[in-house]
């Protein structure tokens, strides 16, 4: 009896958390597999039934936007996550080094990854507008950055990169911190400057960080709705529109949930395929 | 023999070149670090900087330093948009998320430091696994659900919703700390005739503190964050939570700019100083927990 108790343990311990994931993630899943099927839409309920494959014919061959958004997509996670990679690991390096302020300059310069994206769109129309700006100040008046197919790609990516580069910073320097110091001395005796100690002690320790922070941030740029939603809406003529921002504006505002079920699915499989790929590719956690 | 005679006028040469190469070693480090870094904390503070001044200095005034200071912009979102009950119900949702997030997360990562069980592993992987699934492609599932439940416009449905996704990644990161914690400690307890959930209490929990401390600010800062489920779930202006408020903000006060700002700043304040104590705890704790795995 007892051993049956100690061994009952562990699963009543996770028990909680089983469910909740399989009420409000799991089937939530299946629920999205099983509308994509179907017609579905909360302001038409007489014209909900069985659809086939009707979704994704609508999806695949009749809608622009969808091919639209996931070419968006694409190009907004990958210069988002180069870009958040580049800075992050040079942040990462500066405050990983000893100086006066260092605590204070680390809160700083990680403070937006607290902040919301709803927040951030706030924040960055104050400076964009063309009014109250600070573009002002640099010598471009009057020019509406976010209304302008030009810029409005540029304006959003520096928000973001905002409030995305001290996440990769605080994952790099947890993972500067892992370094043994006796490495870089014994790398400093054996005469290597400090791009070579850079390249041979730093850079392999850091891989798998790297690996997983770009891998992780690539998903939450992949899925991130709130800037892009508030923001620009997806515009200026739907060219911010990603494809989860394309579903959320279908679920929200146009309540058509069987088609945007239909995209949702998509995005699963985009999601899956990529990051399985680009696991294999890393050889993430493999020993070297 | 020879290295020796090679030794001495290397040496030398170094200490009569020696002032010289620190200085230029201090230069190095100034274009280094503090350049960089200076930089860099003009794009972080300026942005941060202009919504202060827009929330603090009077409507219609220009001036780059808020000076007068006034308060009007803060009482017209706090009384008159309703900021003041978007706080409470932000509050509400991120204080309760906070805690069942954190008791869940010690219970689970409690298990998957302390046994070895069968489907453990399954467990992990299934946690794993949640951190591909986007939140704002559930919302259609999610709404359905919470609509058959009967939580469409009540926070029940936000402190759910939010803490279901912050638990695995919380539980992930817990079961990290609490395996920094050795169980030598808590077996010595449970000999000396403490259960395990006294032992635990006991010696555990009070060596927990920054496991406890990053878990849940997490959570709170998450779930504060969180804007597509209470724009999803949440209709009813009583029940708005601070994004949406925000956002709401943003679409109807759009010339008002000294009420975007001043709700900005409403919204920004906890979550800043959440994160100010956290900071230290957060980069220890990553490297405690998640990286490895």
């Amino acid at each position: 009896m007892a051993t049956l108790r100690r061994r009952a343990v562990p699963y009543l311990l996770i028990s909680p958390t089983v469910v909740l994931i399989a009420a409000f993630l799991v089937y939530p899943i299946g629920s999205v597999a099983y509308y994509s099927l179907q017609n579905r839409n909360l302001t038409r309920p007489w014209a909900d039934g069985f659809a086939g494959l009707d979704n994704f014919r609508r999806m695949l061959f009749e809608d622009e936007l969808f091919w639209q958004s996931l070419a968006f997509t694409a190009k907004w996670v990958v210069t988002e996550i180069g870009l958040q990679l580049l800075l992050g690991l040079v942040l990462a390096l500066i405050v990983n080094e000893s100086f006066i302020g260092r605590g204070l300059a680390r809160s700083l310069v990680f403070s937006p990854w607290a902040v919301s994206g709803v927040l951030t769109t706030g924040i960055w129309i104050l400076l964009y507008t063309p009014q109250t700006g600070v573009l002002r100040f640099l010598g471009q008046p009057e020019t509406a950055v976010l209304g302008n197919l030009d810029t409005v790609f540029p304006a959003v990516v520096v928000a973001e990169l905002w409030r995305g580069v001290p996440f990769f910073a605080i994952l790099l320097l947890a993972g500067l911190q892992g370094i043994p110091g006796e490495l870089y001395e014994a790398a400093a005796v054996d005469g290597a400057g400090r791009i070579r100690r850079f390249r041979h002690v730093t850079l392999p320790h850091l891989r798998d960080a790297i690996v997983l922070a770009t891998l992780l941030r690539s998903v939450w740029e992949f899925n991130n709705v709130d800037l892009l939603y508030t923001l620009t809406g997806g515009g200026p003529a739907q060219v911010t529109t990603t494809l989860p921002l394309y579903v959320a504006q279908r679920a929200v505002d146009s309540k058509d949930f069987g088609y945007g079920s239909a995209l949702t699915m998509a995005g699963f499989v985009i999601l899956l395929f990529f990051s399985i790929l680009y696991l294999r590719l890393s050889r993430f956690g493999e020993e070297r | 023999m020879s290295t020796g005679v090679m030794a001495r006028p290397r040496g030398a040469h170094a200490t009569a070149s020696g002032s010289r190469r620190r200085q230029g070693r201090d230069r190095g480090r100034v274009l280094r670090l503090y350049v960089p870094l200076g930089l860099y904390l003009l794009f972080t503070v300026v942005p941060f900087y202009w919504m202060l001044v827009f929330a603090l200095r009077p409507s219609g005034s220009t001036t780059p330093v808020p000076w007068p200071i006034t308060f009007e912009h803060f009482t017209t979102v706090w009384n008159d948009i309703g900021y003041a009950m978007f706080f409470r119900n932000s509050v509400i949702v991120g204080v309760w998320s906070l805690l069942a997030t954190t008791v869940l997360a010690v219970m689970g990562g409690y298990a998957l430091s302390r046994f070895r069980f069968r489907g453990r592993s399954l467990f992990m992987v299934v946690l794993l696994c949640t951190q591909f699934i986007p939140g704002a492609m559930l919302l259609i599932p999610l709404f359905s659900i919470f609509k058959s439940l009967g939580l469409i416009n009540s926070l029940g449905s936000l402190i759910l919703a939010d803490t279901v996704f912050n638990l695995p990644l919380s539980i992930i990161l817990m079961s990290g700390f609490i395996t920094a914690v050795p169980y030598s400690v808590e077996e010595a307890a449970m000999v000396d005739g403490c259960t395990r959930l006294r032992a635990f209490l006991a010696v555990v929990l009070p060596q927990l503190r920054p496991g406890l401390i990053a878990v849940g600010s997490f959570a709170f800062i998450h779930t504060w964050n969180n804007f597509l489920f209470a724009l999803m779930f949440v209709s009813r202006q009583d029940s708005f939570t601070i994004p949406v408020g925000l956002s709401y903000t943003i679409g109807e006060y759009s010339a008002d700019f000294g009420a975007l700002a001043a709700g900005g700043v409403v919204a920004a304040v906890p979550v800043v100083c959440v994160f100010a104590v956290i900071q230290r705890y957060l980069v220890h704790g990553i490297s405690a927990g998640a990286v490895k795995g």
